[in-house]
């Protein structure tokens, strides 16, 4: 489904990604780990198509298709769903104005019919409450006031309503307490587990994958992939760090 | 009596105005006054659309009595020089409210100059102003605030931001607070920057097309003007008017 080959990237004149090859077939949740300042949030940023990261060398091909020729909205609209690290505040716009634009822009470019107010209201409680969400969050501004956990729900919400093909998952359980690690691990299989779907899960620490269970784990170390194991390598990991597993 | 000449730039009130706009209006517009008088108690709201493809000037002369309020919301938009001008007398305990969003680009400058005299005490003024230029474009704000020396308790409030679409836009904005009484609070902000580009690129990973995200961008950001205007349709007319000017925007 996503197919990563020997990817390149700079952030202004700083090779980042230097040869990164990975593939995720559909039906595979794949962790990515990898120390601090190995790359791995400019791979996601990458795959988002961020401005500000410029791609050398190298080709990333999702669903047949060229990834890195598309605008960010476009690689939405095929799919792929971009879960920030940090989700941005968006003063005066609501939850429900914002995603409800985000879902008729994607259905219209797919020439799928918009949703109606009470169609999308419906959709939206339903995933907000797969996230046990108050729909009254989603009626306030976007990630405004939102405390870190609150915002990671938030944006597994927005996941379950734009309902994709493929997610990228930054660090999604950094600034979760245990009870929220629980309800956002739960709402990712819930969104995602599925034989036509997968997930890049990108993560520092095993207890995401407790609740996630991953089928592949790659460890992510100066801009490259330099592992692939099974579940199994994420608890080595976990045991023994970084400098020992990669010797 | 009529004003005998034209303003120049070296009026302080007129240092930032489109001077072949303003000679366009000509002499005659200037001396074109909308007097209002609120009788005591009186609540009165006027929402306006300023804008067409001739230069435009407004001025209005407001008198609010004892207890009195009065809100005045603007779209100042169109395809030439616009200028809206307000001088407001408030009695004691009289409120006036201002909501105005200047939008444009093509060169055009709008602006808007309030001048707001407390001339008694306990009453209050909240000015919320934005504006959304590109394309060499220019919006002004010139806000006066006097306080009378025996205006005691006086709230006045002015807050100013701009948001420059594009390098070559400008925004201008000049408080002028003249306070006699010591026991008051007058509060002003200004500040110009430009689209957020971390809420833009959020946006758009989630699949909203730029121009959409720009607009709701820019919705959100003049949104603030009008948040005192409780009419849901008056505040529809006046943000839809703002954002069709946003549409003739090539960015």
């Amino acid at each position: 489904m996503l197919e990563i080959t020997n990817l390149h990237a700079s952030v202004g004149d700083k090779p980042i990604l230097k040869g990164l090859t990975l593939s995720v077939p559909a039906g595979e949740i794949h962790a990515i780990m990898g120390p601090n300042g190995a790359g791995k949030s400019t791979l996601s940023n990458v795959l988002g198509g961020k401005p500000g990261y410029e791609v050398t060398a190298g080709s990333v091909t999702f669903r047949g298709e060229d990834l890195l020729a598309l605008d960010p909205h476009e690689r939405a609209a095929k799919g792929l769903f971009l879960g920030f690290q940090y989700p941005v505040e968006i003063p005066g716009v609501s939850n429900v104005q914002f995603l409800r634009e985000a879902l008729n822009s994607q259905r219209k470019a797919r020439g799928e019919a918009p949703l109606s107010g009470g169609e999308f209201l419906k959709l939206a409680k339903d995933k907000a409450a797969l996230l046990k969400m108050d729909m009254e969050m989603l009626k306030r501004q976007v990630n405004v006031g939102f405390s870190g956990g609150e915002k990671k729900r938030a944006e597994m919400v927005q996941m379950g309503i734009l309902d994709p093909a493929f997610a990228v998952l930054d660090e999604t359980d950094s600034g979760l307490d245990i009870d929220a690690l629980r309800i956002v691990g739960a709402g990712i299989n819930a969104i995602m587990r599925s034989p036509d779907k997968a997930v890049l899960l990108i993560t520092h620490y095993q207890r995401l994958l407790d609740v996630v269970a991953p089928d592949k784990v790659s460890i992510l170390a100066g801009g490259r992939i330099v592992e692939t194991g099974g579940p199994e390598l994420a608890l080595r990991l976990e045991a023994e760090g970084y400098d020992s597993v990669m010797a | 009596m009529t004003t005998a000449t034209l303003p120049t730039r070296r009026d302080e009130a007129w240092r930032y105005a489109d001077m072949d706009g303003v000679a366009r209006l000509g002499v005659a517009a200037l001396d074109v006054w909308k007097e209002i008088t609120l009788a005591p108690g009186e609540t009165r709201r006027h929402a306006m659309v300023v804008g067409s493809a001739a230069p435009e000037l407004h001025r209005i002369r407001l008198t609010i009595g004892e207890g009195a309020r009065a809100e005045l919301f603007v779209t100042n938009a169109g395809g030439d020089y616009t200028r809206v001008e307000v001088e407001v007398r408030l009695a004691k305990g009289a409120h006036f409210e201002f909501g105005g969003v200047t939008i444009g680009g093509a060169g055009v400058t709008r602006e808007f100059v309030t001048q707001v005299i407390h001339a008694e005490p306990e009453a209050t003024s909240n000015q919320t102003i934005r504006a959304v230029h590109w394309g060499g474009a220019t919006g002004n704000f010139l806000g006066e605030i006097k306080v009378a020396r025996h205006a005691q308790k006086t709230d006045a409030a002015q807050d100013f931001k701009g948001l420059l679409l594009e390098a070559g836009a400008s925004a201008n904005a000049v408080p002028q607070l003249e306070i006699f009484a010591d026991d008051v609070k007058c509060a002003h902000g200004a500040t110009v920057g430009e689209l957020d580009e971390a809420a833009r690129f959020y946006m758009m990973a989630r699949g909203v097309d730029p121009a959409s995200a720009q607009r709701l961008l820019v919705q959100a950001f003049i949104g603030d003007a009008f948040v005192a205007l409780e009419d849901e349709a008056e505040r529809e007319t006046l943000l839809d008017a703002a954002l069709a000017a946003l549409e003739g925007a090539k960015l």
